[in-house]
């Protein structure tokens, strides 16, 4: 499949669509006009399809600057009665958080979806929350999709019901949904409004103290009358297999792997599968609760509905036991599969479940950790400040290196172990802040391009005005790199493809009042080391920005080219050192079985660092095209 | 063992194939599953797979799994798969709990050694010994040197499509041949077509000799 087909195959066709992408295709079904995402693991690929698609498509596509700012963008639009779609992954939303509460007060005229990716085992994130817990925090209407096919589908009803309701909606998809393929049957695309026109009434878009009283009295009103919806939506439905011993309830991800688990070991079980689960339908589950024996609540990451469903046992005076993750029989954390839900049955069924025999190994096979690409420029940004902070003789340990949410956070790994702190976005400043003061120890801060714009710039504020003493280190890669490669602020071009004023770290330093600002490319290692030395030195707040593409980036236009450069090693010269090995470890170098050292030439990128650290000149350059 | 094989059994008569592949970082691990997901929807079959993204950036083991027919989850369950298509030998091993005894397993002979082992923190096993261990398991095992097959096809890119060619031959594969071919050309360049047809029926001999 050619992503333009996600926008160009027509209705009834099928197409093999992740997740992530039958989103987009539900949101075009659905006529929406404005999107708007700061990219994220596990929800990035929506936003890569949008970039591509969505001139052609006639949607207004951006990649804005935060997760805050995203939710605003669809939010206004949604105001101004378009159709609009914000979407991100999970602590995304804590950033978005502050306006999202008050979103869901204000409400929309026109339909607004709002999805989650949560990454239940942690595949990609820093945490394991559960945004079930902000729907309801929030008090936001709730979609848990179980496949490609139910993300496509939501989208299109949660158009409907926004709209219905005048309230955004929320869909909690995991990264096993974002990132399942699956067969999807396609609907008709809608060309959304292009403009909308926003009529003022600030009794509904102001939230001060006066209005916003009436705005919470609604919303419970609202929810009310959503949770009539819940109650009868088809949505949430009944499979019964013919037997009344238990009772699952079950969504998203658990619904599928219950399923596999009771087809293949045929059990007479009932399933209440929610897919519309927030206002949580209570009669529907009381109902459900009686008409069978026990209760196995099956879903991931926190115990949500079994909560819901003990409240309605305990509200109704009901003897029945609930299974779940509050009794140990399924796993309080992680995500799920079907041999976790299989083992977890097997204690409350009568019959013998299937159980494999399983192999192992007892060869201890090699470590596959995630490292800095062969000619990435980081790699050269850590080494010139290693050498320069050798240099000036200072103590590594008495350093604290507050490092960032980006590829550069693997600079904590070995041979360069710079990285001792990292909680969130933007965190490295602030955090720098705190050690600065709290302690007499040297603050180096690394922080991205996109982190920087993201929430790198009110910390640096923070950080001139108090006097901190930091060296911060931007590494400015012109991409976002870790989620795949997307345009920030920062990059001449904006996320439709169009020509985009690119907005200056240096000069945002400058304007603030930093001491010193200098910018260097990284990959030209003296002048770095050399600028490392003076701002290492600097008393106060010292920006250094080391510029230089990705090799995501710089690969892509070789390949455009037809220009190939690798780097070989002069097996004369070299004495094998090892140093470009173990102190510098581009993974595109490599001792042979006979203790030679070489390159692999389908890994190397052809930067050209290694010959510059090389003590005996060995590693030359090899040019074609 | 015949608990093993009745098993066997009974995931054939529910229809639903199993088929994991594991590879490294580059080698095209989700392509080569999604063209064969592509395929058996083209042939009428439901089929679901789940892949890998974010961190498992160049050099990280990638893991894709597939059901083709009724199956909700793509996730396979432990012992469970029909096929393996190990892209490189100490990754087969990382999914031997994947297999039975019954199972189809092809393994690339082409190991790719991390990093790790040159700094020392881990170690990459005798080749040899990794092989005897899939042999003492495997009945259906074909170990294949897909890089070298690819190079004589053209180009050592293609590596994935020797290993998709040879899956394709397995007895008991659920999609057709040519429809796997039909899902290449539409999920791969134009420009590099033909050497990856090439080995595609280079790796297809290599089983189906
Ligand atoms: S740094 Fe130079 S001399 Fe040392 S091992 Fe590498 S290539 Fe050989
Ligand atoms: S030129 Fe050297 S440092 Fe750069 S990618 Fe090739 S081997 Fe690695």
């Amino acid at each position: 499949m050619k992503v333009k087909e996600i926008l160009t195959e027509k209705e009834g066709e099928k197409l093999f669509l992740l997740g992530n992408e039958a989103a987009v295709r539900g949101a075009l079904e659905g006529g929406v006009s404005v999107v708007s995402t700061y990219p994220g693991t596990p929800s990035s690929e929506i936003g890569n399809v949008f970039y591509k698609i969505a001139r052609e498509a006639g949607v207004y596509f951006e990649f804005s600057s935060n997760e805050k700012v995203a939710l605003e963008v669809s939010v206004a639009a949604a105001a101004a009665g378009l159709r609009s779609f914000v979407f991100m992954k999970h602590v995304g939303l804590n950033v978005a958080a502050d306006s999202f509460m008050s979103a869901v007060y204000t409400g929309v005229r026109g339909g607004m979806i709002v999805l989650s990716a949560d990454d239940p085992s942690m595949y990609s994130s820093q945490n394991e929350q559960d945004n079930r817990i902000m729907a309801r925090l929030a008090g936001i209407p709730l979609l848990e999709p179980s496949n490609p096919q139910e993300v496509k589908d939501l989208m299109k009803f949660g158009f409907d019901l926004s709209e219905q309701f005048k309230i955004p909606i929320l869909i909690r998809t995991t990264t096993r949904i974002s990132h399942m393929r699956g067969v999807v049957n396609l609907g008709t695309v809608i060309q959304g409004k292009e403009k909308g026109y926003f009529k003022k009434d600030p009794s509904q878009f102001i939230v001060t103290p006066v209005y916003v009283v009436k705005m919470r009295k609604e919303l419970i009103e609202k929810l009310k009358q959503i949770e009539e919806k819940t109650e009868k939506s088809p949505l949430n439905k009944i499979i019964d297999k013919g037997g009344r011993e238990i009772g699952i309830i079950t969504s998203g991800s658990a619904f599928n792997y219950v399923m596999d688990v009771v087809s293949e070991n045929n059990l007479k079980v009932k399933i209440l599968k929610l897919t519309f689960s927030y206002p949580f339908p209570e009669k529907l589950v009381l109902d459900f609760i009686n008409s069978v024996d026990n209760i196995l609540v099956a879903e991931e990451v926190e115990p949500v509905m079994e909560k819901e469903v003990l409240a309605i046992i305990g509200k109704y005076n009901i003897k029945k036991k609930v299974y779940g993750k509050l009794d140990g029989t399924l796993p309080r954390i992680y995500e799920y599969n079907p041999d976790i839900i299989s083992f977890g049955m097997a204690k409350i069924v009568e019959k013998e479940l299937i159980k494999r025999e399983k192999y192992s190994t007892k060869l201890s096979l090699p470590l596959r950790s995630a490292i800095l690409c062969p000619g990435c420029p980081h790699r050269a940004t850590y080494f010139a400040l290693k050498k320069a902070i050798k240099k000036l003789k200072l103590k590594e340990e008495e350093i604290i290196y507050s490092t960032d949410i980006g590829c550069y956070a693997l600079g904590m790994e070995p041979p360069y172990n710079m990285g001792d702190y990292c909680i969130s976005m933007g965190s490295s400043i602030g955090i720098g802040c705190g050690f600065s003061k709290a302690t007499n120890q040297k603050v180096i801060s690394f922080i991205g391009d996109s982190t920087f714009f993201h929430a790198g710039i009110p910390p640096l504020i923070n950080a001139v005005h108090n006097k901190d003493k930091i060296l911060l280190v931007v590494m400015d890669n012109r991409i976002t790199g870790m989620t795949g490669g997307q345009t920030n602020p920062g990059i001449p071009l904006d996320g439709m493809g169009n020509p985009a004023p690119e907005v200056s770290i240096e000069k945002i330093a400058r304007g603030i009042g930093v001491g010193l600002v200098k910018t260097t490319d990284p990959v030209d290692l003296k002048e770095t080391e050399e600028v490392f030395k003076e701002a290492l030195q600097f008393e106060g707040i010292a920006v250094v920005i080391t510029k230089h593409p990705c090799a995501m980036i710089t690969d892509g236009e070789n390949r455009k080219k037809g220009i190939s450069i690798k780097y070989t090693i002069n097996q004369e010269e070299c004495t094998k050192c090892l140093i470009c090995v173990k102190n510098f470890t581009c993974p595109a170098i490599y001792i042979e079985k006979d203790g030679s050292v070489n390159i692999n030439p389908l890994l190397c990128d052809g930067c050209g660092v290694c010959a510059q650290i090389c003590p005996k000149k060995a590693i030359e350059v090899k040019k074609q095209g | 063992m015949s608990k093993e094989s009745d098993r066997g059994e009974k995931t054939r008569l529910k229809n639903i194939y199993k088929i994991q592949l594991i590879g490294v970082g580059g080698q095209g691990t989700i392509k080569t599953s999604t063209i064969v997901g592509e395929a058996a929807m083209r042939k009428g079959l439901n089929v679901v797979m789940s892949e890998v993204h974010g961190m498992a950036r160049r050099g990280g083991t990638v893991v894709t799994e597939l059901k083709i027919g009724e199956a909700h989850s793509p996730l396979i369950e432990e012992g469970a798969a029909d096929l393996l298509i190990a892209f490189e030998p100490t990754e087969a091993l990382r999914s031997l709990n994947k297999i039975n005894c019954n199972s189809f397993v092809i393994v690339n002979s082409a190991p790719i050694v991390p990093f790790t082992v040159s700094l020392g923190i881990s170690e990459y096993p005798e080749l040899s010994s990794v092989f005897d261990e899939l042999k003492a398991k495997i009945k259906n095992l074909s170990i294949i040197d897909a890089q070298k097959i690819a190079k004589e096809a053209g180009s050592i890119i293609s590596e994935n499509m020797v290993l998709l060619g040879a899956a394709v031959a397995t007895p008991g594969f659920p999609v057709d041949k040519d429809l796997v071919i039909q899902s290449m050309k539409e999920n791969l360049p134009l420009k590099s077509i033909e050497t990856n047809l090439k080995a595609f029926e280079l790796g297809f001999k290599e089983v189906k000799k």
